[in-house]
């Protein structure tokens, strides 16, 4: 093998012959390695994205929620009655929390949305009736004060507290502790304030997003007492009246080996007392981050293929140039086969000059996909300037906006080891053609 | 008697399109050490035919060519290319430098294809030096092609030609493309290098130059026609 540095550098002088045209012909790979690294960075920033809510859920928590069933079956079911019953008992609680063994903890929830009120300051806020578990496992901090005690729920004492959003809409220039707020014509004195936390957002249709920050939470027992498990809602014209007991059970496993066959027996159990009809959602959070995983590596296979496809239209791009530039330099490979170059050796020059534009494409590549987030970044202000303003965030933009790219490290040697790989293979024919042009129609070649 | 090199029934047979040509039916010439040959004839006489086989640029279809004791007739592609990288400078009428190549790099380039790639090391290097002022480029060592004129460009090939030792040149028209003064001068480097001892095979349709050599062989048809000096 001829010496390795100076073919280099001598496929460097002939690339270097034609700035323009190399340079436009490394732009493909350039590109191709960019979005390849780009497109894998971008999957595993939403994959990343995904664990992250699912792990704020809780790897070892279940989660079961009461659903509104379908109208049809929700006719039938109170033909004779306004009130539409449905979602979980306090029995089903009961049940759940003391005969599995597995179930370390259970935290039941009712939820509301109700109108509350401080001096002339009103607001819906979602009244939550919970336990002081309540902020363990939803990574809830305290601002100021205290959360619902025990002791809270066992006297049903008249406390809230106030999550952060809803303190700085009521208590615009107050301390709201030691203060009363006002909900359906009872007042809670506030205890405690949330410090501001993330809404979760919604996971594939099974869980919807969850906004901390409107919340005012209240112990359970207490919320028994003063509201009842009826909601009756009245507007111009019509009337509604739902009952439920428990909108939500939050139950943690005592080992994360036990998660997914605990959630079986939920659902059987769950299955034999609630017969007519579906009113609950079991929602694992670790069969979320499977499902989540799933979907990420179909999102890479689809990203890493349509990038890959980029990287072929470059190397067609650069043979397309290296069998011109063959056609072009017909006599300089004439005069060096005459000068004693073997095939082989044309072969090497020819191969070497289109690995090393493919190789420095890469190259280049590589640093622009170091700078993903970067663009990303960039692209996503310039997005929110000219194409979200108006019209409020689209589901869409949300999305992108909470999305952030991860380069891949493993990224970045895999492309520029494809990047070299198209050189290889779309420049062996360019070069193979090169070296078995005849020696003396290359000589006479004009 | 030892021959730089020997044809013994050379005969060359392709196809143009459909319709096959006999170029060479039969050559035979013996090259003593330190001849200086001129091959003359009109086109399509075969001549170039020869050279191309003479440079070992191709394979005979019939006969036998020794380049001192070896034969090239039936050598792979990759000997040839060693024997014209050892045994054979190449000069032509076009030149044929490498443009994008200085003076230096292009007398380097046989040095890139010796069996083995050795490394230029300081030998090549003041070899190197040393033809640059046998030819006269010494000053012009980083100048490119385009830079020098038609004389200086056949010097550096010249200059190419010699960098391997080899025991036979072969020049194409050498002044082919020059003026008679430029054209007297590269003539003047030839017989130098011829009286050191090389061995010189030209092609040349001009009496003036081929006068110069020590003996002229003429071809017609693809046979050696005659041989000595024919006047006018």
């Amino acid at each position: 093998m001829p010496n390795l540095m100076r073919t280099v550098q001598l496929a460097l002088k002939s690339l270097m012959l034609h700035k323009l045209r190399s340079g436009l012909t490394m732009l493909g790979i350039v590109f191709g390695v960019f979005s390849v690294i780009a497109m894998l960075a971008i999957g595993e920033g939403a994959s990343q994205q995904a664990q992250q809510q699912v792990l704020q859920l809780g790897a070892t928590n279940i989660i079961v929620r009461s659903v509104k069933p379908p109208r049809e079956t929700a006719s039938q079911q109170t033909a004779n009655s306004f009130v539409l019953r449905y979602g979980l008992k306090r029995a089903d609680f009961d049940l759940l929390s003391k005969t599995i063994p597995t179930v370390m903890q259970a935290v039941p929830i009712r939820e509301l949305v109700k109108a509350c009120r401080f001096l002339h300051r009103e607001m819906n806020c979602r009244i939550v009736g919970c336990s002081p578990e309540y902020t363990d496992m939803n990574h809830l901090e305290l601002a100021q004060g205290r959360f619902i005690s025990d002791k809270d729920r066992r006297e049903k004492t008249n406390v809230c507290v106030l999550a952060s959003g809803t303190a700085d809409e009521l208590f615009q220039y107050e301390d709201p502790l030691g203060q009363s707020v006002k909900v359906a014509d009872r007042r809670y004195k506030v205890v405690g304030v949330t410090r501001a936390r993330e809404a979760s957002a919604a996971i594939g249709g099974s869980l919807s997003g969850q906004d901390y920050n409107q919340d005012i939470y209240i112990p359970l027992e207490t919320m028994r007492v003063r509201m009842g498990d009826l909601d009756i809602d009245r507007r111009q014209g019509s009337f509604s009246a739902e009952e439920v007991q428990l909108n939500q059970i939050t139950l943690r496993i005592s080992d994360i080996g036990q998660v997914m066959s605990t959630a079986d027996v939920i659902r059987e159990t769950l299955e034999r007392t609630h017969r007519n009809g579906k009113d609950y959602s079991v929602v694992v959070p670790q069969e979320l981050l499977k499902q989540a995983e799933q979907i990420r590596t179909i999102f890479n296979v689809v990203l890493g293929s349509i990038a890959a496809i980029s990287l072929v239209v470059g190397g067609i791009g650069i043979m397309n140039i290296m069998l011109a530039t063959v056609t072009e330099r017909t006599r300089e490979i004439g005069i060096r086969r005459a000068l004693g170059a073997k095939q082989q050796d044309i072969t090497m020059q020819f191969l070497t000059e289109t690995i090393v534009l493919a190789g420095s494409g890469g190259v280049i590549g590589v640093v622009l996909g170091l700078a993903t987030p970067l663009v990303f970044q960039l692209l996503k202000v310039l997005a929110e300037r000219f194409f979200f303003d108006s019209g409020g965030a689209s589901e869409f933009s949300e999305m992108f906006a909470n999305l952030s790219p991860q380069v891949v490290p493993s990224s970045l040697p895999l492309a520029f080891g494809i990047s070299v790989g198209i050189g290889v293979m779309f420049g062996l024919y360019p070069a193979r053609s090169a070296a078995r042009l005849d020696p003396i129609e290359a000589l006479r070649h004009e | 008697m030892s021959f730089a090199a020997q044809v013994i029934d050379l005969e060359k047979d392709y196809m143009l399109g459909s319709v096959p040509v006999r170029a060479l039916r039969g050559v035979s010439i013996d090259f003593p050490h330190g001849d200086f040959v001129a091959i003359m004839g009109s086109s399509g006489s075969g001549k170039s035919t020869l050279l191309n086989l003479l440079g070992a640029l191709d394979r005979p279809t019939r006969g036998n060519y020794l380049i001192g004791d070896r034969d090239v007739s039936r050598m792979t592609d990759d000997e040839l290319s060693e024997i014209r990288n050892e045994r054979i400078g190449f000069i032509f009428q076009s030149y044929n430098l490498i443009p994008q190549y200085t003076v230096l790099e292009n007398i380097e380039v046989p040095l890139h294809y010796r069996s083995g790639y050795p490394t230029i090391g300081q030998v090549e290097q003041s070899r190197i030096m040393e033809l640059a002022d046998l030819v006269g480029l010494g000053d012009r060592m980083d100048h490119r092609p385009f830079q020098l004129s038609g004389g200086q460009q056949q010097r550096v090939a010249i200059a190419r030609a010699l960098v391997n030792d080899p025991q036979i040149i072969l020049a194409d028209e050498p002044t082919g493309n020059l003026d008679s003064k430029t054209e007297e001068e590269i003539m003047e480097t030839l017989l130098r290098l011829n009286r050191e001892g090389r061995t010189i095979i030209m092609v040349t349709h001009e009496t003036s130059v081929a006068k110069l050599a020590k003996r002229q062989v003429y071809m017609k048809d693809g046979v050696i026609a005659g041989e000595g000096v024919f006047p006018g």
